[in-house]
């Protein structure tokens, strides 16, 4: 119990005192603050794509493909063999209605509002009637559905608010053709909602490929009939296609990118990291030499060595913490929501998304920000414990 | 100079402090070279792409093809010194997901629109000879251990998706250390004889090397009046224009990557800038003998400047080297970042990086050091 209240003694001692070296406990804050920062921010990128990607898909549905295709972009299905995929038990029906959209999927240039002057891949997709009702999250929240047989489209909620021109009302130039945009809809965040959508047909005629769609979207009776489905499929002669459940589609699109997001963001942080851990051992090296002689007098007045070394290791845990706090809260009050695009690379289309500061990532964070500072606190630790009294006491 | 040995014993005065400044001061440009080589590969080479060369696309969109009779229109404009044209093939090697960039081209006004390009002449007259033929670059070939002869087989969803295309490496390009090394390139005769009739004809794009880089905007404009109100428009830009757009596609990673180096250099330099509060102040005592027996005020400064500057500028010199080094290695993420490589312009900011941040470390110490009146400083302690 002596030892016990020795150590919390020394401690208050060191902690009541950092008041008084706010210059340099403030560099191992603000190093340690910086790496969270970076850290958290980089990180809630991907969090954020990956989120928009994944969140897009259901289990749902099934996505039927050319076989060998990795993507809608590069996937080609003719009428004949839609009509065929239609016709594979497992799909749900809603009335008289199958729940089944054979659509085809392009891209438009429209620019961005962060930059007006060079032109984004925005994906068109050409729908069926029933593919709105495939796909149960939809809705729309401004406008009407466009009728079909016409130039109309609706535009997702991403794409409205991320590229120029796409207000109900607004007319959309491409090339020769004109989109009339007549209503604005939302997918739950997910990467729909960067997509226009148009009536199939219409957009066969304009981009010249008459009959042929990208990808047939099926809406799956129960959870279960994904194997009916895609065994059906398989084994028709009449279909060569590749059968993927829409989550799993989707999941596979963002892989690239946020594994080369994460990687990126751990790297510097690590780094970041070992340069911070430098400036948090500077720090306690300071603080431990302008409390030479007290730390001296308290070992001469018979406290132990223990409890001296603890006290250092929580003064720069406690530095670790505050740096950490700071830096979370940051990131979070920063860049939580953040609204931006960026172009898919398997599709060469853009997908807006918000970035997000999950409370996992600020948990990593924190964490991150106290073992620096145990890591700092380490050596100096160890030296103030062992610091000789006699030569300490006469030190000054 | 003869301070020299006055400096070098301030600077070590204190072994500990000054080891872990120096370290962290060489994190800090280490981060700078690795971010800022990230920034620059994210521009995707922009900085190369020549003024002197016009890319034409559908003004739809760059994924719907034009047609190849518009090749001659353009070849016969005033100011056109080649028109050639490109397209994407999308081929993958071995598995659906590994796509490379492939793409169909006619050999020869090709070559001589990318003279960055280098590709000994005998292998240039193997391409032109074989009409299966394919060059590729250096770093693809190395990848995969490709040798000239030998025979690749590459898939395509878009031009023929049911069997394989067949390539002879007929020649392997190197270029300068922005030049992508990771691209394939193949004959477009071969591509549009084995693709479906509807496909024929077909082009992704146009690259028209002009004579002069003034003329660009009023070609540009030239051109894209010449196929207005045709089934396919064009929209022209400079090459250069067109990367950069398609780099924004992407997003700002140049400005993410400017703010993580900021944030770096900040946190490090307010490291050094303490350090050098720290150790002036403890030397108070020391400056004011110094002064007493004669040093000016001016000599001081420059005493004290010269030690942070000396810190940042051999810890900031180590790092950036180290990164340079790292950088050498080439694109860790295997393909995703062709063009990696630490820009001299940026090198040059790194240094005076390095001495904006030791004169702005040095210059409150310094200054307060200066004004130093002796007798204070001296009765203080």
């Amino acid at each position: 119990m002596k030892w016990l209240r020795q150590t919390i003694a020394v401690m208050l001692l060191n902690l009541l005192t950092v008041p008084s070296r706010l210059g340099s406990s403030a560099v191992a804050i603000i190093g340690i603050a910086g790496v969270v920062v970076v850290f958290v921010s980089v990180l809630s990128i991907s969090a954020g794509f990956a989120g928009a990607m994944i969140g897009a898909g259901s289990p749902g549905r099934a996505l039927v493909m050319r076989e060998g295709s990795d993507t809608e972009m590069t996937s080609g299905i003719d009428g004949t063999e839609a009509t065929v995929i239609k016709e594979a038990p497992g799909i749900r029906h809603e009335g008289s209605t199958a729940l089944v959209s054979a659509e085809l999927y392009v891209i438009v240039d429209v620019p961005k509002k962060s930059s007006p002057d060079s032109p984004a891949n925005v994906p068109l997709r050409g729908i069926e009637p029933p593919g709105f009702q495939t796909r149960e999250e939809m809705s729309l929240i401004e406008g009407r559905m466009f009728r079909f047989g016409t130039n109309e489209v609706i535009v997702g909620r991403a794409a409205n608010s991320q590229f120029v021109g796409l207000n109900v009302g607004d007319t959309v130039v491409s090339g020769q053709n004109r989109w009339q945009v007549v209503g604005i809809f939302e997918a739950d965040g997910g990467v729909a909602e960067t997509e226009i959508w148009c009536d199939v047909h219409t957009l066969q005629g304009v981009y010249r490929r008459v009959n042929s769609f990208s990808v047939v979207i099926a809406r799956l009776d129960t959870m279960n009939s994904f194997e009916t489905f895609s065994q059906w499929l398989m084994t028709n002669p009449q279909v060569h296609v590749t059968v993927r459940r829409e989550n799993e589609y989707y999941r596979s699109q963002s892989e690239t990118m946020t594994r080369l997001i994460d990687t990126l963001g751990f790297g510097i942080a690590t780094l970041m990291g070992i340069g911070a851990v430098f400036g948090a051992i500077l720090t306690m090296y300071t603080a431990v030499a302008s409390r030479t002689r007290e730390i001296a007098t308290l070992r001469a007045l018979g406290f132990n060595t223990a409890s001296v070394l603890l006290s250092v290791l929580a003064e720069s845990l406690v530095l670790g913490g505050i740096g950490g706090l700071i830096g979370g809260t940051a990131a979070y009050l920063a860049f939580n929501g953040y609204q931006t695009s960026t172009m898919n690379f398997q599709t060469f289309s853009q997908v807006a998304f918000a970035f997000r500061v999950t409370p996992k990532l600020l948990m990593t964070g924190l964490f991150y920000a106290l073992s620096m500072g145990l890591i700092g606190g380490l050596l100096p630790a160890i030296r103030a414990a062992r610091l000789p009294i006699s030569s300490a006491l006469r030190e000054l | 100079m003869k301070f020299l040995p006055l400096i070098w014993m301030n600077v070590w005065r204190r072994k500990i402090r000054t080891t872990f400044t120096l370290l962290s001061l060489f994190i800090a440009f280490l981060l700078f070279g690795i971010v800022m080589t990230i920034r620059a590969a994210f521009g995707l080479g922009v900085d190369i792409a020549g003024l002197d060369r016009l890319v034409l696309i559908n003004k739809v969109t760059l994924l719907l093809p034009l047609p190849i009779s518009y090749q001659r229109q353009i070849q016969q404009t005033p100011g056109v010194k080649i028109a050639s044209h490109q397209t994407w093939f999308n081929g993958a090697y071995q598995k659906p997901s590994n796509v490379l960039t492939t793409m169909a081209v006619e050999p020869a006004p090709f070559l001589e629109t990318y003279p960055e390009f280098v590709l000994p002449a005998a292998q240039a007259a193997a391409w032109l000879a074989d009409r299966q033929g394919a060059i590729v670059g250096k770093d693809l070939a190395k990848r995969y251990g490709w040798k000239i002869g030998d025979r690749i087989p590459l898939m395509s969803q878009i031009w023929r998706a049911k069997e394989p295309w067949e390539f002879n490496i007929v020649g392997i390009y190197d270029g300068g250390k922005s030049v992508d090394k990771t691209q394939f390139f193949f004959r477009y005769d071969y591509l549009d004889e084995n693709r479906a009739n509807a496909l024929k004809g077909l082009v992704g794009w146009y690259v028209v090397k002009i004579d002069d880089p003034l003329h660009a905007l009023e070609l540009g404009r030239t051109f894209d009046a010449m196929f207005a109100n045709s089934g396919a428009e064009t929209k022209t830009t400079t090459e250069k224009g067109f990367i950069e757009g398609f780099a924004k596609q992407v997003g700002d990673i140049g400005s993410i990557m400017i703010a993580i180096a900021s944030t770096v250099l900040f946190m490090f330099g307010l490291v050094a800038a303490s350090t050098m509060v720290q150790s002036v102040r403890e030397r108070t005592n020391e400056l004011a003998v110094l002064k007493t027996v004669g040093f000016t005020d001016r000599r001081i400064l420059a005493l004290v400047l010269s030690e942070s500057l000396f810190i940042t500028l051999v810890a900031g010199g180590l790092g950036l080297a180290v990164a340079w080094i790292i950088v050498q290695a080439g694109d860790p993420t295997g393909g995703l970042l062709p063009v990696f490589t630490l820009p001299p312009r940026d090198v040059v900011t790194g240094v005076a990086l390095m001495l904006l941040m030791g004169l702005l470390a040095g210059v409150m110490p310094a200054m307060g050091a200066m004004r130093l009146r002796i007798a204070d400083a001296l009765r203080r302690n």
